[in-house]
């Protein structure tokens, strides 16, 4: 039986339910918010929230492939260009890039335009440093390593 | 490495564009958020009550964030005064804004004058969480309690916001029931304004 040809991120995103960003947005502040009460060193909190990433991470990639019925990536760069086109499409409702391959294959940045995460956000001073977003490489990582792809 | 760089700054944050508030993520994405605050202050806490707690302040300051940005975009930076309007905006622009439809009733408490209620038969951020049994009468529900809070503390009405479940005749899932208590200056101004 062929396999269902891969949905389009779009298409996925508008199947799902949603939610209003601006409550994610507010959420996720609230956590870093927390965090940083809670354990005060920039550094401790990057690892949590990495680690908080990472949890999400490997359960997330179930959901993404039930739903995104994406064949098996051949190499490291199909799986890169799959996170940013479809994965944060589907669920962040953003569309990423792929830039910045070295020579290898083996290193890319994923570019985010338009981040929901960020909005309204300001750092102050005594928080440089602070990886805000560290969740999503936590959320890479941990749907990554559930599909045998190790990485540092 | 994966790692995060940091993103190009605008020179003022406040100065950036003020969206219309359309976009929108999957609701997963938000259910795996929420349920990584819970098991995070889990983590931090050693009763219930601590818990609810610290859930309850992570939702205030949503709260406080949402009514600001509220009050800008859609009512022209008018504020309430009296305590029908802010009832009435929370039970209807607020939950609209954060759940998508306007919460499902609004009661006043027959038994106290300061008691208000908003119910909702399944709240969003309950439908994916199950409660062990040895965690009793905690509720999630504690974060739009909070945030609750953080809307009417910021508009000026104080109130003691708490949330609760109420078991339904012939539904499987009990309601949530947000009871909101005004504090006593509330109602002093309520009464010297109201005539």
């Amino acid at each position: 039986m062929p396999a269902a040809a891969p949905r389009s991120g779009d298409a996925i995103f508008a199947s799902v339910e949603h939610v209003n960003a601006e409550l994610f947005t507010l959420t996720y502040g609230a956590i870093v918010r927390q965090l940083l009460t809670d354990l005060e060193e920039v550094d401790e909190v990057n690892k949590q929230l990495d680690q908080m990433g990472y949890n999400i991470g490997i359960r997330l990639i179930d959901e993404f492939l039930a739903k995104a019925n994406v064949s098996r990536c051949v190499d490291f760069k199909e799986t890169a260009e799959t996170i940013a086109k479809v994965g944060f499409k589907m669920f962040l409702g953003v569309t990423a890039s792929v830039t910045n391959w070295d020579a290898d294959g083996t290193c890319c940045s994923i570019v985010l335009e338009d981040n929901p995460l960020v909005d309204f956000v300001e750092l102050p001073d005594t928080c440089q440093g602070l990886y805000y977003c560290n969740v999503l490489s936590g959320v890479i990582r941990g749907a990554l390593e559930m599909v045998s792809v190790h990485e540092d | 490495m994966i790692g995060v760089g940091k993103m190009k700054q605008y020179s003022n944050v406040l100065d950036k564009p003020l969206n219309k508030g359309k976009q929108e993520v999957s609701l997963s994405a938000f259910a795996f958020l929420f349920s990584e605050l819970v098991q995070y202050n889990q983590t931090q806490v050693d009763n219930i009550a601590e818990l609810e707690r610290r859930l309850e302040d992570a939702g205030y300051a949503v709260g406080a964030r949402v009514l600001e940005l509220l009050c800008h975009r859609e009512k022209g930076n008018r504020k309430e005064t009296r305590l029908l309007g802010i009832l009435s905006f929370v039970h209807s622009t607020v939950w609209k804004v954060l759940f998508g439809k306007v919460a499902d009733s609004l009661e006043k408490g027959t038994e106290h004058e300061d008691e208000y209620m908003i119910s909702e038969k399944e709240l969003l951020v309950n439908r994916f969480i199950s409660i062990p049994k040895d965690m009793g009468t905690f509720n999630c529900g504690a974060f739009v309690a909070g945030i609750v809070r953080g809307v009417l503390d910021s508009a000026g009405f104080p109130a003691v916001v708490t949330a609760h479940f109420v078991p339904m005749e012939g539904q499987q899932r009990p309601r949530t029931t947000i009871l909101i208590k005004f504090a006593e200056e509330v109602l002093r101004r309520e009464a010297r304004l109201g005539g």
